[in-house]
């Protein structure tokens, strides 16, 4: 009897441990090569996608996404080239929050993941860019 | 009697095991929303170039034009 006690002693405080454990581990595995190459090809991107922030014509959805949210903004001989740079960098950014929920051994979280991403762009764009609500109420920044 | 009364107890001990590894996991599947959005702010950094802890320093003129050229 002592001994089985013992042992339900000894499961117990690995449990304790290893929880301690998975809660000391404070940040998100974002280092895998899949995520590098996600972000270098979405870094490449932006120079594409900025001047069509600072016109209006593309703005930060709040699904984490880029929207083609007045056309008219692009010329005419452009607009082609805008809309594959957006399909682009939407294919992207829902990989990008795919990959890091499965880094993460969580594919669960790639909701999650996508609703942080899609506050934190909208926090870091830039003053003048648009910006949509929960609502899917465009504003400018 | 005494047996029985053991493996009573290993039971007891295996559904307590179970339940030890069990709130283990859910406690892991929680999502880690505060290293989430510090992912989330690395990532931006990165592709929008926001913090350049490096940036290229501008050019500067190391060799003036030789005028007589």
């Amino acid at each position: 009897m002592t001994k089985t006690l013992r042992t339900l002693i000894h499961i117990m405080l690995a449990a304790f441990l290893l929880t301690g454990f998975a809660h000391a581990q404070g940040n998100l595995e974002i280092n895998t090569p899949a995520i590098a190459q996600l972000k270098s090809a979405m870094q490449g991107r932006h120079a594409q996608l900025a001047p069509f922030y600072a016109s209006g014509a593309v703005g930060l959805a709040h699904d984490g996404t880029v929207q083609l949210r007045d056309a008219s903004l692009v010329p005419l001989p452009q607009r082609g080239a805008a809309n594959n740079v957006i399909a682009a960098e939407n294919a992207d950014r829902a990989a990008l929050y795919r990959e890091i929920a499965r880094a993460n051994g969580n594919p669960s979280w790639e909701a999650e993941i996508r609703s942080t991403f899609a506050t934190r762009w909208i926090d870091k764009a830039q003053p003048g860019w648009w910006v949509q609500n929960a609502s899917s109420v465009w504003a400018k920044k | 009697m005494n047996m029985h009364r053991n493996s009573v107890l290993a039971g007891a001990a295996m559904m307590a095991a179970v339940l030890a590894v069990s709130a283990c996991v859910t406690i892991n599947i929680y999502f880690p929303a505060a290293a989430a959005e510090k992912a989330a702010d690395h990532i931006i950094d990165e592709v929008w170039q926001l913090q350049q802890k490096d940036a290229p320093k501008k050019a500067e003129p190391a060799t003036e034009k030789d005028p007589t050229k």
